[in-house]
């Protein structure tokens, strides 16, 4: 009884499991992380509108989506949604899409703090000069914000990769869901779920350590440049 | 050049102007003295409507800049603003800070612009610093750049809130030289210090303000040797000891 040539053995019987697993975690992490902070950009502007109504819906949005919990969130996406809207017929467009809500909401707010960060004197200045609001947010106000927020964004982002693992209660195969099955199926407690673990780990270890080399090389562009 | 009616200003119940009336006549240097709270800052905010005015007129060259539906961008470019706290854009370097308004507001090439801002740091003899970020230069330094940004659009009137003020001593001196250069060039000026010096010197006329209104106002010499309201004389009283 060898631990490591029965873990041998597990895995090159079953590796297509782990692999179409990660492969499905990272497709709906990448399109969670991609349109998640489109819809947060857009989502945080319209918080911060003076229209009031805007405002209203926005914020109620917002707090809804971070006071309830992810998995109600995607059954109600799945079951709910087809009933009131046409919806393509996908549990991968489904279960994405109920991660792509929740997470412009948190997204939203990292950026909402980002930008009310900024002194209100850069506004001021860039409006003085006669910049619109547009070009002063676009070149001055988000530029600095955006260098402010990384480390949150960066968190977001892992905890995104993380969370994606809840979508699995909808029956998308994703390293989850496939990890599970082999629980199942070869009834051992343990390797399915450890190596599962494993590459977990491996995916948002590798995604905090390329942020923080961004955040590196964005801080050094301020100081690099001596005079 | 800029004419202000019975210019009122309210945060909430707080009044801060009580109906400014002036006039500021082209070429004119227009000092802007009182006490803090006395509202001077907030009506030179007002002049580029940084501050929304409650009620009353700033007329502009013959436009009324507080009518709805003026396209107020255009006329701030009309306006340059310097301020207390300087405010360059600390992402950019100081090329950057004096181009980024021309290439983006007046859809000028970047190397014409690049031209301007070359021209205008050089006349403060700051061109070896061009490539610079704001946090690697003394506050003087960063000012006198904050003036030229400015003057890269090519204003016809300049505003300045307390440029002095966040300086250390030292360094005040080098501002207000880039500031009486620009007087004696004819530049329009509206400038709200405490500066006395300055006032006297480069100024052809003194406001005095205080509790929203404008009490007194004359030339350097009446205002500052002869004030006829006794608020002033009080002020006066106190900061020239």
């Amino acid at each position: 009884m060898d631990v490591i040539t029965e873990l041998i053995e597990f895995i090159s019987k079953y590796y297509s499991y782990y692999i179409n697993g990660t492969l499905a975690t990272l497709q709906i992490s990448f399109f969670g992380v991609v349109f998640g902070t489109i819809l947060g950009i857009i989502l945080s502007l319209l918080r911060m509108s003076k229209t009031k109504i805007i405002n209203i819906i926005s914020t109620a949005y917002i707090e809804l989506v971070r006071g309830t919990p992810l998995i109600l969130q995607v059954y109600l996406v799945y079951y709910g949604l087809p009933m009131v809207l046409p919806m393509p017929d996908s549990r991968m467009f489904l279960g994405t899409f109920a991660v792509v809500l929740n997470s412009s909401a948190y997204i939203a707010e990292i950026i909402r703090a980002g930008i009310q960060s900024i002194d209100g004197g850069q506004m001021e200045a860039a409006r003085s000069l006669g910049m619109g609001y547009g070009v002063s947010m676009q070149f001055i106000i988000i530029p600095q914000a955006l260098k402010n927020i990384l480390p949150a964004l960066g968190n977001e982002f892992v905890t995104l990769v993380k969370e994606s693992a809840i979508i699995s209660v909808i029956a998308i195969p994703d390293l989850m869901y496939n990890a599970d099955t082999l629980r199942g199926i070869t009834y051992k407690p343990f390797t399915p779920l450890i190596i599962a673990g494993i590459i977990y780990f491996t995916i948002t270890f590798t995604l905090s350590k390329i942020l923080g080399a961004i955040e590196g090389r964005l801080s050094a562009s301020d100081t690099s440049s001596e005079s | 050049m800029i004419q202000v009616v019975n210019l009122n200003k309210k945060f909430g119940d707080l009044h801060v102007l009580k109906g400014i009336n002036e006039e500021i006549k082209d070429g004119e240097v227009v000092v802007v003295i009182g006490p803090s709270g006395s509202g001077k800052s907030t009506f030179l905010r007002c002049l580029n409507l940084l501050e929304e005015p409650t009620s009353g007129e700033i007329i502009v060259d013959d436009v009324s800049i507080t009518d709805k539906g003026i396209d107020i961008n255009k006329q701030r470019e009309k306006m340059g603003m310097v301020f207390q706290q300087f405010n360059l854009f600390p992402h950019l370097s100081v090329m950057e800070n004096i181009t980024i308004a021309p290439t983006k507001v007046k859809n000028m090439s970047k190397k014409g612009a690049e031209e301007i801002a070359m021209k205008l740091l050089k006349r403060i003899g700051l061109e070896d610093k061009a490539n610079s970020y704001p946090r690697k230069l003394s506050g003087g330094q960063q000012q006198r750049i904050a003036i030229i940004r400015a003057l890269a659009m090519e204003p016809e009137v300049m505003l300045f809130d307390e440029p002095t003020s966040a300086l250390d001593p030292e360094m005040v001196g080098e501002v207000l030289d880039v500031m009486k250069d620009l007087a004696k060039d004819g530049m329009t000026m509206v400038v709200v210090t405490h500066e006395m010096g300055f006032a006297k010197e480069v100024g052809d006329r003194v406001l005095f303000m205080d509790d929203g209104l404008i009490l007194e106002q004359g030339t350097p010499n009446e205002l500052f040797n002869n004030p006829q309201n006794p608020r002033t004389q009080d002020f006066l009283k106190k900061i020239l000891v």
